[in-house]
């Protein structure tokens, strides 16, 4: 017969027993969940008054920690900084590597010969004109040939407006927004009054706004199109608003606007598209003609389109700079 | 061209446009075109799906005017239609089952904003399953990563913006990886249909690029294994299912992580070739990482003390199943991997749509002893937990036991030395999981005795309201659904795979 340990209760199998009794928590004896009521609101309160006293104690802690935190420890974390930072340099430079080493490999730039020239881009540049009615092709490819891409490109832009409303929109009614309203608003030094900005803007903003619609209205025509013209639109409604502060813009651009336009832009776009791929895909003949290439009004939808998407861009980029200034348009 | 053809293409679109709708929309409004949404999406799927196995082939739709290889163009087979039907299936429960957390978690003004995300999202979810073309799986892929980003973040907390920007930048690292890919693939073969890139691999590619062209494979596997969360890569996902409310954790584990390994399948089965993954020797090395998935997340998760974040840890242990499945490299290792695709899916959303129920009468906790006799308190959530414990320790009748049957019967067509691996970290992983869920579901079924009045109260308040009732009764059924009638489904997916190559 083999004596009882004195510790026999500590052990490891008797932990197991107790944890398939249903005793026990195994991995941990104190706070384990076989607990009365009363312990459990007392653990509580105790808990609370712990959790004033280390608030209390905080800054103490951390001193002492800073004090007494021996060699051989901050050793350990300076080895641990150390070897995080070769790894991450090792990592990249590998990666670099592999990628230069793969980029060697690749078909020579330029070649005839290459596996990009194929009947693919052949067709975009012989028949494109012929197939979309659009003289850049550029807009005929991502706005008929593969427009759906673009329709989820546009829609990417959407949610990446709606995910920094999400972050950034205030509610000016909730406490939250109040107080931001109160504390952190810049709006009390509007509008600013800088002659040189006023007079700047007056003279520029009017030529970067036409140049935006020259762009997305001409760009089935020439390079440009509804991304880099609402972009140039945006741009132009974000230096208006620096010079005249939000009190102007607010007579033509609000929450509301934003909401209309690019919905309305969003909707029209799948609207439409829906009719294409459906006529498209079941081989019916589409009432949209392709007019004469080179006319302004040509190439079918591309025009249309271009329009949606210059909105939805340049609503987008003046809601997220209104979004960062203030938390709202 | 029959008439059902047109629904991918139609499912896609509204999801787009009610998306875009919801984002005017009062709270309440945007609910019900939400909920609207779904109803016609599960009936388009179910047209899908009875057409293809009617029909029983699959059917390419040409979007727009120019056929292949020229413009987009999407692809239903029967594997498709079933996943589809998953997908809406499990986000609509979710949805509905996390209402009432949704409506407390997020700002009154943004709720609206929060089924714009939900919209979207199902947009990405359905566009990857149905797409043939890789670059508008890229695309969607964007979406996919905004709109989930976007569902951590809505909760408005220091902590959600923590884990959601942490979940954003490696996401957004398996993006780019992802598209250097993409990039590299175009150059190499001069396609983006992923039927032409498949025809330009086997005559062009392989021969003359071969290098670049393993590289492609690896750049492509990480990419998605990073959004996927396999081991390694794993550290934002714990963060994020934790952080995010009840709905949009169900969501992240159940159908985010699930539409990246679609389309990893997809990419390997149609564009790379399934012959040429096995010659490069790459689904070993996703094998090696999916067993140590299976081990390591499991031993995470036995670590913590929120269930919560226990609950996703199991979930980077069931990711790493998958990925074993995939990497066993024939067929009916795959067939195993897309089935606990779904097991893991239906299980896991329940799981953690019963934690919101746990949670409302426990003091919005969901700490380990805080839950204690939780199960007691409320009974549909606790019944549901219960259910979904066994399934994913793999308890038959469930879907995780069947899941597990096929990867060990998977395992014993494959190589002795890859049976001896799986059927061992099997056990292994079937013995961890029995430990963390069990624990949580003894403290569940544990009575406190002498409650104090303080938290009676709180009980009186939280009653589960009869939509949760029939929510989680809807995933219990779609749970034994998914466990008694698993020859079915597992037939179903065969057919499918088979219309894939």
């Amino acid at each position: 017969m083999s004596r009882v340990r004195s510790d026999y209760e500590k052990t490891l199998w008797r932990k197991i027993v107790r944890f398939v009794n249903g005793e026990n928590d195994l991995f941990d004896e104190q706070s384990g969940f076989n607990i009365e009521a009363e312990e459990l609101d007392a653990r509580k309160r105790k808990l609370f008054f712990e959790e004033a006293e280390w608030n209390k104690k905080k800054v103490q802690i951390t001193e002492l920690i800073e004090e007494r935190s021996e060699e051989s420890e901050k050793k350990a974390v300076r080895l641990y900084e150390r070897f995080y930072r070769l790894f991450a340099v090792i990592t990249c430079v590998a990666i670099i590597a592999i990628l230069l080493a793969t980029v060697v490999n690749l078909p020579d730039y330029g070649d005839a010969s290459n596996p990009v020239n194929n009947v693919v881009s052949r067709k975009y540049i012989e028949d494109g004109i012929e197939d979309t009615g659009a003289v850049n092709i550029v807009a005929g490819m991502i706005l008929d040939y593969r427009a759906f891409d673009t329709l989820g490109e546009s829609h990417v832009l959407f949610i990446a407006a709606v995910c920094v409303m999400i972050l950034l929109k205030i509610d000016p009614d909730s406490e939250k927004g109040k107080r931001f309203i109160s504390l952190e608003n810049d709006r009390a030094y509007e509008p600013k009054n800088d002659p040189i900005l006023v007079w700047t803007t007056k003279i520029l903003v009017p030529v970067i706004i036409t140049y935006g619609v020259y762009i997305i209205l001409n760009g089935h025509l020439s390079p440009g199109g509804g991304f880099s013209g609402g972009a140039i639109i945006g741009a132009g409604l974000i230096l208006y608003l620096n010079a005249f502060g939000f009190k102007k813009t607010e007579k033509f651009f609000t929450q509301k606007t934003f909401s209309v336009v690019s919905v309305s832009a969003l909707l029209f776009y799948s609207v439409s598209k829906t009719y294409a791929f459906f006529t498209g895909a079941n081989g019916i003949h589409s009432f949209i003609s392709k007019g004469t290439p080179g006319d302004i009004i040509s190439a079918g939808l591309i025009l249309p389109l271009n329009i949606c998407v210059g909105a939805v861009v340049a609503c987008t980029m003046y809601s997220f700079y209104g979004m960062f200034r203030k938390g709202g348009l | 061209m029959a008439f059902p053809t047109n629904f991918p293409m139609i499912s896609i679109i509204s999801c787009l446009m009610c998306g875009v709708v919801c984002s005017i929309l009062k709270k309440d409004k945007a609910r019900y075109v939400t909920y609207g949404l779904m109803i016609l999406l599960l009936i388009l799927s179910g047209g899908v799906l009875s057409y293809t196995i009617s029909v029983d082939s699959e059917f390419i739709y040409q979007m727009g005017h120019f056929g292949a290889p020229f413009g987009n163009e999407l692809r239903a087979g029967v594997l498709e239609g079933v996943l589809a039907i998953f997908f809406t299936v499990i986000m609509f429960l979710s949805i509905i089952a996390g209402e009432k957390h949704i409506y407390e978690d997020v700002e009154e003004n943004k709720i609206n904003l929060y089924y714009t995300l939900i919209c979207l999202m199902m947009s990405s979810l359905l566009a990857l399953t149905y797409t043939n073309d890789i670059f508008t799986a890229y695309v969607f892929v964007e979406i996919n990563t905004i709109t989930a980003a976007g569902l951590v973040a809505v909760m408005g907390s220091g902590r959600a913006y923590f884990s959601s920007a942490k979940y954003m930048i490696m996401s957004l690292l398996g993006s780019g990886l992802l598209l250097i890919g993409i990039t590299l693939l175009y150059d190499v073969t001069g396609h983006l249909l992923l039927s032409n890139i498949k025809e330009a691999v086997d005559t062009i590619a392989i021969k003359d690029y071969s290098e670049p062209f393993t590289i492609i494979i690896a750049l492509i596997t990480i990419g998605l294994s990073i959004k996927s969360a396999l081991f390694p890569f794993h550290s934002w996902l714990p963060d994020a299912h934790t952080a995010s409310t009840i709905s949009s954790s169900a969501i992240l584990s159940s159908l985010v992580l699930k539409a990246y390994i679609v389309l990893l399948i997809k990419i390997y089965y149609r564009a790379i070739g399934w012959e040429n993954i096995l010659e490069t020797g790459v689904n070993d090395i996703v094998f090696v990482f999916g067993i140590m998935a299976m081990i390591f997340g499991s031993i995470f998760a036995i670590a913590q003390k929120d269930v919560k974040r226990m609950t996703a840890y199991s979930s980077v242990a069931q990711i790493g199943y998958i990925f074993m499945g995939i990497g066993i490299g024939n067929t009916a290792g795959i067939v195993a991997a897309v089935f606990h695709i779904f097991a893991h899916g239906a299980t896991k959303s329940m799981i953690f749509t019963s934690l919101g129920g746990i949670k409302a009468v426990s003091g919005h906790s969901t700490k380990l002893a805080d839950i204690t006799g939780a199960g007691f308190r409320n009974k549909v959530a606790g019944v549901s937990f219960a259910v979904g414990a066994f399934s994913m320790v793999g308890i038959p009748f469930f879907p995780g036991f069947v899941s597990k049957l096929n990867f060990a019967s998977a395992a014993c067509e494959a190589g002795s030395v890859k049976m001896i691996v799986i059927l061992v970290a099997l056990a292994i992983s079937t013995i961890l999981n029995c430990l963390y869920f069990f624990r949580a579901l003894i403290a569940l079924y544990t009575p406190v005795r002498d409650m104090a009045g303080e938290l009676r109260e709180e009980v009186d308040n939280t009653r589960p309201t009869v939509k949760y009732i029939a929510t989680m009764a809807c995933f219990i059924a779609v749970n034994l659904f998914a466990g008694t009638f698993s020859d079915l489904i597992i037939k179903l997916i065969t057919q499918g795979l088979k219309m894939f190559s």
